[in-house]
């Protein structure tokens, strides 16, 4: 149960979370949260509304429509099958996660490898609270406020050499806390990859958070990639290994069914999966089906990057 | 073979039972969709889709498993009950379908198209459907007693469905194949049980002939 502020009040003006867990527990222990609920009415109105946090940041090429999607369907419908093939699953088993402390390692092709610490790896950047468009390559859809930096900005720090041409990402492996790695569905550890100038593109994010919060073990705790004009599958989640490199990385899905996915993954209506179709969506928590859009909606920053190529070819 | 009898109200629980499934997949799915509830999750017409889906399988293991179940107990009276289950199976199936063209690809007929001509699951799922069509028609008394010896040969075709069923169920998923294999285990023990029984029967009719009486 969270206190929700009402849309008008500046994010500058609300409690900082630890004050506010203070708070919280101060009422737990004065007698219960119902008792408590009812003599403060933030709370009363919180447990109404179900309690959860508001989206914050800049919108980042939604259309017209597009509102965020509930923080219960973002945290509660994912695919992590390092957690469970369910959508539901990583939820539940991610719930004993601990993603710190958490190391980053970044080598390859740079000129200053490191392993960094979490937090100084993010430290030297300004976190953004930005509102992306987000496409499963399932043709469902959502709109996330995710907090984080740009990938640029790492990377940059890192130096790449004038022969680094893409870069690698590589999740955690760890059965004993990722219980979905003991089943084989996929290669583990799960590697993703991008080309250089689409991992240098001011779009790209390295999130840290959504909803202005630290992110849930569910949606890649603690440090995940968002590509919002490429399917979901290449946000890859729970970073532990970025590699700078001169030939085109392998990618897990791909890994897996070459003819079903490929590496670049840019979302594109006109090129269906060969099980369905992807001219259209469904919007998490909407019944009719929309229009997918090029490039997920983002075609004027992205397409470029991409003229003169063949999609069909290289989906 | 113990001649057992029929426990009281079976019938109707058999009913009631049954309306269970479909029931909390319409009422689940109208709730989520017009009254924003998470019954389904977050993403409910693919969930309700695929809830109706599995039951469908569900049932069609359930009916093929009653010749088996009446064989091992000696509950000759399971046997009228096969033909009331069958029949729900295709209300789930029809049902499931509803879901898939009216609620998922909300009836849009390029899409319906494509499916159904390029999609090797979509195809394999609508050739089940299809196939029920004669045995439900033909599942009146009058039309059992019309068709005689044949009418158990039509109604072999569920081993068919059955089979069809699995293996949509096992194209249509992303990677995780455990569900679609457990579906698989249990239609092999049920046909297993059968070919075991004809073998029997053909190696003791062949001996019985054979023999110098």
């Amino acid at each position: 149960m969270l206190i929700r502020p009402a849309a008008d009040i500046r994010s500058s003006e609300l409690t900082p979370e630890a004050a506010y867990w203070n708070r919280r527990d101060w009422l737990a222990a004065a007698g219960g949260a119902f008792a408590a609920s009812a003599l403060v009415p933030g709370s009363l109105r919180a447990l109404a509304q179900g309690g959860s946090p508001v989206a914050q940041g800049t919108p980042y090429g939604l259309q017209p429509g597009d509102k965020p999607t509930p923080w219960e369907d973002v945290t509660g419908y994912n695919n992590f099958y390092e957690f469970g093939t369910g959508k539901e699953d990583p939820a539940e088993l991610a719930k004993g996660f601990n993603p710190k402390p958490w190391t980053v390692k970044v080598d390859g092709l740079v000129k200053k490898a490191a392993d960094y610490q979490l937090e100084d790896f993010i430290k030297p950047s300004k976190l953004e609270d930005r509102i992306y468009r987000h496409r499963c390559v399932e043709a469902w859809s959502m709109v996330i406020p995710w907090r984080g930096i740009p990938l640029a900005d790492v990377l940059k720090r890192a130096e790449p050499t004038s022969q680094a041409k893409f870069v690698e990402f590589t999740t955690l492996f760890d059965p004993r806390r990722m219980p979905g790695q003991a089943l084989r569905v996929l290669d583990w550890p799960y590697v993703e990859g991008l080309r250089l100038d689409e991992a240098m593109h001011p779009l790209t994010l390295l999130a840290t958070g959504v909803y202005g919060r630290d992110l849930p073990n569910q949606n890649g705790a603690p440090l995940r990639l968002h590509v919002p004009w490429k399917y979901g599958f290449k946000s890859i989640k729970s970073i532990v290994h970025i590699r700078l490199v001169d030939k085109q990385p392998r990618n897990s899905w791909q890994l897996s069914s070459p003819n079903e996915y490929g590496f670049y993954s840019n979302v594109n209506p006109e090129v269906d999966h060969p099980r369905w179709s992807q001219a259209s969506e469904r919007r998490i928590g909407e019944f009719a089906r929309r229009k997918t859009l090029m490039f997920n909606g983002y075609a004027d920053q992205v397409a470029s990057m991409y003229s003169g190529m063949d999609l069909r070819k290289n989906y | 073979m113990r001649a057992i009898k029929q426990p009281r109200g079976f019938s109707v629980l058999l009913i009631v039972a049954l309306c269970i499934p479909p029931a909390l997949a319409i009422t689940g799915l109208a709730s989520d969709i017009l009254g924003g509830t998470r019954y389904f999750g977050s993403n409910p017409i693919k969930e309700g889709e695929h809830f109706l889906g599995r039951w469908t399988l569900r049932l069609l293991v359930v009916t093929l498993a009653v010749t088996p179940l009446r064989q091992l107990t000696g509950w000759n009276w399971l046997a009228k009950h096969r033909r009331t289950i069958g029949l729900f199976a295709f209300g789930y199936l029809t049902l499931h379908w509803i879901a898939y063209a009216f609620l998922d690809v909300q009836l849009d007929w390029t899409d319906l198209k494509k499916d159904l001509l390029k999609r090797p699951y979509i195809y394999l799922g609508m050739t089940a459907l299809v196939l029920m069509i004669p045995l439900v028609v033909t599942s009146t008394k009058a039309m059992i007693r019309r068709l005689g010896r044949n009418w158990a040969r039509l109604h072999r075709l569920l081993y068919v469905i059955a089979i069809l069923g699995v293996i949509h169920y096992a194209m249509a998923v992303k990677k995780d194949l455990t569900d679609p294999l457990t579906y698989a285990l249990m239609l092999s023990l049920l046909f297993g049980w059968r070919l075991s029984r004809w073998s029997r029967k053909a190696t003791t009719a062949a001996r019985t002939v054979g023999s110098p009486v």
